[in-house]
C-alpha cells in the first residue's frame, strides 16, 4: 500500500506513553449516543420533504391543500389508495418500462466501460499529452447540454440515426443516436470519477502483474475491475439514474414513437 | 393546457408488437452491447500484440482511451467548437462582430444578477454538499445500520426534479397567517417562533438560499457514496495503529482520513463547482428565474428556446466555459502531488 | 383519439411535454420534424410558419365545409401571412368573474352588468369588511400568467381589437397611453393600493398556484367573493374539498365591457394543430380534429373545453355552466386570440414576468413597461 503509507502521519514522540485508554466507558457511551443522534437527527431531516409528498399521496384527494401532512398522523386517521388507483387505472406502465430499459441499459453499460478503458490508460499508461486531454475531458463537464441537440440530431439524421429507420432485430436506429448521446454526456465525469479511483490502487500490484508477464488487459479485469468495485458501482447507479431520469434527450432522438413516452 | 397529456394516457398496449418485436430487440441489445465492448478491448490487444515489442507502449495507450476520445469529439466538442464560432456574430449570423456579444451580455442587467446568482451558487452548493456529504459518509460508516442510512439520503438522486419540485413545493408552501400553513417551513416559522410566514420562493431575501437548499439536498447522497467508497479504501490497520498510538479520532481524521480522501473530494468538489455553474432544472422547474433567482444556464436556455437568439446563448455558454478554467488549473496541481508521492 | 383510428387506420404516436418549444425547435431545425405539432403556445408556431417551416392548409382541408362550420374568426386565427396554418380544435373562454352565489346572496350582493357595477360592488364589498377579490399568480415557469389575462382582457375591452392586434404584434408599445391605462385600470379599480382589495395581499397572489385560487370562494366566511379565471378553471375546483357543486356553490358571469363601444368582447385560448410534415397521415389528423364528430368528444369529456366547430350541439355540454360558456363563444362580437401566447416566446415570458413586479409594487409601472418595450425591441425579429 504504497500511496497510504507515504500518507500516513509520521510517528510521533511520546505517542507510547499516551496509549492508555483516555476514554471512560461512560464518556464513550456518551459520544456512541451522540454518534446515533446526529445519524438519525440528519437522516430524518432528510426523509422529511419526500415523507410529507409520500403522506399527502394516501390521503384523500384535495386534503393535502387544507391542512398539513403532519396533521394526518392524528385522529381521524383518514388514509386511501385512490390516488393510486387513478395513476395505475389509467397509464400503460409496461411498454414505457420496456423502451426505458431499452435506452437506460445500453445508455449505462456503453459510458461506464468506454470510461472505464480510458480511465485505466489515463491513471496507468504514460502517452504524450495524457494530463492535458483529461483536463480538457473534465472541462467539457461545463458544456451546456442543450446546445448540442441542434447540431447532433442534425447529424444522426444524416446518418439515419432516427426512429423512422429500422436496424436488424427490429432495432429503432433511434436507440443508436440515444445511446451514443447518453455515452458522450456521461463519459467526462465517468472517467474523471473512476481515473481518480484507478490512480491510487497500490503500485505494486501492478508491478508484480508486469514481472509475472500479464497482458493490460489481464491486469484490467483481473485487478483494476476487481478492487475498484465500489468506485464502478456507484458510477453505474448514477449514470443508471441519469439516463433513466432523462426524458429531454429521449424526446429529442427518438421520440415519436409512441413506446418513449414515459410517466 | 394539458390536452395532449390526457391523450396519451389513452395509447393501448400492443402486446404482439411487444412480445414479437420489442421483447426479442431488447435481449439482443443485451447480450450484443457488452459483447462488443468485451471484443473490442481483447481483438485491439491482439493486434497490438503484433507490433514490435517496442512500439506496442506507444501505440496501446491510444486503443484504450481512443473510443472515449472519438466520442467525446463528437457529441461535445463538435457542437462546442460551434458555439464558440456563434459567438463572435451577431443575431443573423452573417456578421463577424469580435467581442460584441460579450461586451452586451456583460453590460445587461439581468445578466449580472444572473452572475451574482452563481457566484451565491457556486459558494453554497458544493461546500454544503462536500460537509453533509462527509459527515454522512463519516457518520453512517460507524452504524450498523449504515445501508438503510445511506439509501434513505440517496434518494433524492433517483428521482427526476420535476419530482423534486412538487416534494419541496410543500416544504415552502405559503398561505396567509389567518389560515393554518401546510408548508412544513411556515408552519414551524409561524407556531414555533410565532411570526409571520414568509414566501419562501418569492421573497428576494430568502429564494435563492431555498433553492440552493433543494440542489444541496439533491446532491449530497451523490457526494455522499462515492466518498464513502473512498473511506472504505482505507485500510483499517492504518487508523487501528494510529489509534493504538493514542491518536484522538480529530487526529486520525486531520492526518489520516483527510490526506488520503483528499483526490476525491477535489473529484466530488470539482464535480459540484462545475454543477453550480451549470445548475438549471431547480431554477426552470421553481421559478423560471423570476424573483431575481436567474442563474447562467436557465438565460442560456431562455435565450437560445425563447428568443431564439442563437448569438446571446452561444455567448452565455463560452462564459460558462471559461467560468471552469480556475476549476482545471486548480486539478492539474492536485494530480501532480498525487503523481508526485507515488 | 381511438375513434380517430377505428375510422382511418392511422395509428398515432403522442409526444407530450412541457419543453415542447425547445424540443419543436431542435426537431426542425435539425430537419427531422414530426407530422402534426398540437401546441398551446402559438407564438413559436407564427415564427415558424413565417419562416416556412409549418405547411399551408388551404389546399390540404376542404376550405368550404369549414367555412360552414368554423367562424370567420377562428379561421383568420389560425391565418399567417394571408395562409391558413393553424387549426383550433377546441377554445376555453378567459374573462370569468367566478363566484359563490349562496355567498352573494347573503350579503344582498348582485350580478355586476356594467364595469362600474363592478367597480361599486367592489368598494361596497371592501366597505363590508370582506375582501372581494382573490388573485392567484402562481404557475411554476409560467407564474404570473393569470395576472396578464387580466390585463390583456382589459385592453381588448377598453380600447379595442385596433389597439390589441397591433399591440401583440409589437407594433404598439407597451408604454403607449392604451396599454399602460389597462394596467393602472387593473392596478387602481380592481387590485387596489398595495393590493388591498384582494385576499392576502401581493404575498398571496405570488405565491398561490393559480388553481388553488378559487378556495377562498368557498371558505365560510368567504376569504374572497370572486375570481377571475378561464372556462377550465372548474377541472380545479373539482379537487377542493369539499367537491364545490357547478350552479348552487359558483356560478360566472362574464367580465362586463370596459367601455361599451366594445361591447361583447372576449379574449378566449384554444390548442392549434399544425401540420410540420406533408404525409397522409397528418393530413388525415387534421381533417379529423376539424371534425364537429372529434370536437364532441372533448366536450363530453367536460373541463371547460368548447368546441370551435359550430356544428357541434349545445346540448353536448355536460353542466349549464359549460353550455353558457358556449353560448358566450358564439355570440361573441369581438373574439380576440389571448395576446401573450401570441407574442414570440421571450415577449410572453417578460410580461408575465411584468406582472409579478407590477402586483408588487404598482408605483414601479413605468420601469416595468420601459423594459417590456426593451425586450419589444428584439423579440420580434426573426431568429436565424
Amino acid at each position: 500500500m504504497s500511496t497510504a503509507v507515504t500518507a500516513a502521519p509520521p510517528r510521533q514522540e511520546g505517542a507510547v506513553t499516551a496509549r492508555a485508554p483516555r476514554t471512560s466507558p461512560l464518556s464513550a457511551a456518551v459520544s456512541k449516543a451522540g454518534l446515533h443522534v446526529a445519524v438519525i437527527a440528519l437522516t430524518l431531516l432528510w426523509v422529511t420533504p419526500t415523507l410529507g409528498l409520500l403522506i399527502s399521496s394516501f390521503r384523500p384527494g384535495g386534503a393535502f391543500t387544507t391542512s398539513g401532512w403532519w396533521t394526518a398522523f392524528s385522529p381521524p386517521f383518514n388514509f386511501t389508495l385512490d390516488s393510486y388507483r387513478a395513476v395505475l387505472g389509467e397509464s400503460d406502465l409496461l411498454p414505457s418500462f420496456f423502451n426505458s430499459f431499452m435506452i437506460t441499459i445500453p445508455g449505462t453499460i456503453i459510458p461506464a466501460a468506454i470510461a472505464a478503458f480510458a480511465a485505466y490508460a489515463f491513471a496507468w499508461m504514460k502517452f504524450p499529452g495524457r494530463n492535458w486531454i483529461f483536463l480538457a475531458l473534465v472541462g467539457l463537464l461545463a458544456v451546456p447540454l442543450q446546445l448540442t441537440f441542434i447540431p447532433l440530431l442534425t447529424l444522426a439524421v444524416h446518418l439515419g440515426l432516427t426512429s423512422g429507420n429500422t436496424l436488424p432485430f427490429g432495432l429503432n436506429a433511434g436507440f443508436i443516436a440515444i445511446w451514443l448521446a447518453h455515452t458522450g454526456y456521461g463519459l467526462p465525469f465517468s472517467i474523471y470519477l473512476l481515473a481518480n479511483f484507478f490512480r491510487v490502487l497500490p503500485q505494486d500490484l501492478f508491478e508484480s502483474a508486469e514481472i509475472d508477464g500479464a497482458s493490460p488487459v489481464t491486469v484490467f479485469f483481473r485487478l483494476v475491475l476487481p478492487l475498484s468495485v465500489p468506485a464502478i458501482a456507484s458510477l453505474i447507479i448514477f449514470q443508471f439514474l441519469w439516463v433513466w431520469n432523462d426524458l429531454l434527450v429521449a424526446l429529442i432522438f427518438i421520440g415519436g414513437t409512441p413506446e418513449v413516452i414515459k410517466g | 393546457m394539458g390536452g395532449l397529456a390526457s391523450l396519451v394516457a389513452r395509447l393501448q398496449i400492443d402486446w404482439e408488437t411487444l412480445l414479437t418485436v420489442n421483447l426479442p430487440a431488447l435481449i439482443v441489445v443485451l447480450i450484443a452491447v457488452p459483447l462488443v465492448l468485451f471484443l473490442y478491448i481483447m481483438g485491439t490487444e491482439l493486434i497490438v500484440r503484433r507490433f514490435p515489442k517496442r512500439a506496442q507502449p506507444t501505440v496501446r495507450p491510444w486503443i484504450w482511451v481512443g473510443p472515449a476520445i472519438l466520442l467525446v469529439s463528437v457529441i461535445l466538442v463538435y457542437p462546442m467548437i460551434g458555439t464558440i464560432i456563434r459567438s463572435f456574430f451577431d443575431r443573423g449570423g452573417s456578421n463577424f462582430i469580435g467581442l460584441g456579444n460579450y461586451i452586451h451580455m456583460l453590460s445587461d442587467g439581468g445578466v449580472l444578477i444572473v452572475l451574482r446568482n452563481n457566484l451565491l451558487w457556486l459558494l453554497l452548493y458544493p461546500a454544503m454538499v462536500l460537509i453533509f456529504g462527509l459527515a454522512l459518509a463519516m457518520l453512517a460508516d460507524r452504524v450498523s445500520y449504515e445501508k438503510p442510512v445511506k439509501s434513505l439520503i440517496f434518494m433524492p438522486m433517483a428521482i427526476s426534479f420535476v419530482a423534486m419540485s412538487i416534494i419541496w413545493q410543500f416544504v415552502y408552501y405559503y398561505r396567509p397567517p389567518d389560515v393554518p400553513q401546510i408548508g412544513i417551513l411556515n408552519a414551524i416559522v409561524v407556531n414555533l417562533f410565532h411570526a409571520q410566514p414568509i414566501t419562501w420562493i418569492q421573497d428576494t431575501r430568502f429564494n435563492n438560499y431555498a433553492l440552493i437548499l433543494i440542489a444541496v439536498w439533491g446532491a449530497t447522497g451523490f457526494a455522499m457514496v462515492i466518498l464513502s467508497a473512498a473511506l472504505k479504501g482505507i485500510p483499517g490497520e492504518l487508523l487501528e495503529a494510529a489509534r493504538v498510538d493514542g491518536a484522538n479520532e480529530l487526529v486520525v481524521f486531520r492526518r489520516i482520513i483527510l490526506p488520503l480522501m483528499m483526490p476525491t473530494i477535489v473529484v466530488v468538489g470539482t464535480t459540484m463547482v462545475i454543477f453550480a455553474l451549470k445548475a438549471f432544472d431547480i431554477v426552470y422547474v421553481m421559478t423560471a428565474g423570476n424573483y431575481n433567482t436567474d442563474i447562467l444556464a436557465r438565460r442560456m436556455y431562455a435565450e437560445l428556446y425563447a428568443a431564439q437568439n442563437h448569438a446571446n446563448s452561444s455567448t452565455l455558454a463560452v462564459i460558462l466555459l471559461i467560468a471552469v478554467i480556475p476549476v482545471l488549473i486548480f486539478n492539474v496541481q492536485q494530480f501532480r502531488a498525487v503523481e508526485a508521492r507515488r | 383519439m381511438k375513434p380517430f383510428t377505428d375510422q382511418t387506420g392511422v395509428k398515432i404516436s403522442f409526444e407530450a411535454t412541457r419543453d415542447l418549444d425547445a424540443i419543436l425547435q431542435t426537431k426542425v431545425a435539425a430537419g427531422n420534424p414530426p407530422d402534426v405539432t398540437a401546441a398551446p403556445g402559438i407564438g413559436t408556431l407564427i415564427k415558424m410558419a413565417k419562416a416556412g417551416q409549418v405547411i399551408p392548409l388551404d389546399d390540404k382541408l376542404d376550405m368550404s365545409q369549414l367555412n360552414a362550420n368554423y367562424g370567420a374568426d377562428w379561421i383568420n386565427l389560425g391565418k399567417v401571412n394571408g395562409k391558413l396554418v393553424n387549426i383550433y380544435a377546441w377554445a376555453a373562454l378567459k374573462g370569468l368573474v367566478w363566484y359563490d352565489p349562496k355567498a352573494f346572496q347573503a350579503k344582498g350582493y348582485q350580478v355586476p352588468k356594467t364595469w362600474d357595477e363592478l367597480i361599486t360592488l367592489t368598494n361596497k364589498i371592501k366597505s363590508d369588511g370582506g375582501k372581494p377579490w382573490c388573485v392567484a399568480l402562481e404557475s411554476q415557469a409560467a407564474s404570473g400568467w393569470p395576472g396578464s389575462d387580466w390585463h390583456k382582457e382589459i385592453v381588448l375591452s377598453q380600447s379595442g381589437p385596433t389597439v390589441y392586434d397591433s399591440w401583440w404584434a409589437g407594433k404598439q408599445k407597451w408604454s403607449s397611453p392604451e396599454i399602460k391605462q389597462a394596467w393602472t385600470t387593473w392596478g387602481q379599480q380592481i387590485l387596489g393600493s398595495g393590493g388591498s382589495n384582494v385576499y392576502g395581499g401581493p404575498q398571496y397572489m405570488r405565491a398561490t398556484t393559480f388553481g388553488d385560487g378559487g378556495q377562498g370562494l368557498f371558505t365560510n366566511p368567504p376569504k374572497c367573493y370572486m375570481f377571475n379565471q378561464g372556462s377550465f378553471i372548474t377541472s380545479f375546483f373539482d379537487g377542493y374539498t369539499p367537491k364545490p357543486t357547478a350552479g348552487t356553490d359558483y356560478a360566472e358571469f362574464a367580465l362586463p365591457d370596459v367601455s361599451s363601444s366594445n361591447a361583447g368582447a372576449h379574449v378566449v385560448s384554444g390548442d392549434a394543430f399544425v401540420m410540420t410534415k406533408d404525409t397522409p397521415q397528418a393530413r388525415a389528423l387534421i381533417k379529423y380534429v376539424a371534425t364537429a364528430q372529434a370536437q364532441d368528444i372533448w366536450v363530453k369529456r367536460g373541463g371547460g373545453k368548447i368546441a370551435v366547430n359550430k356544428q357541434v350541439s349545445l346540448d353536448d355540454y355536460p353542466d349549464p355552466i359549460s353550455k353558457a360558456e358556449a353560448q358566450t363563444v358564439q355570440t361573441t362580437k369581438i373574439a380576440r386570440y389571448d395576446a401573450g401566447d401570441l407574442m414570440p416566446t421571450d415577449m410572453r415570458d417578460a410580461y408575465w414576468k411584468g406582472v409579478l413586479d407590477f402586483v408588487q409594487d404598482q408605483s414601479k409601472l413605468d420601469s416595468i413597461l420601459a423594459n417590456l418595450d426593451k425586450v419589444q425591441q428584439t423579440a420580434y425579429v426573426g431568429a436565424s
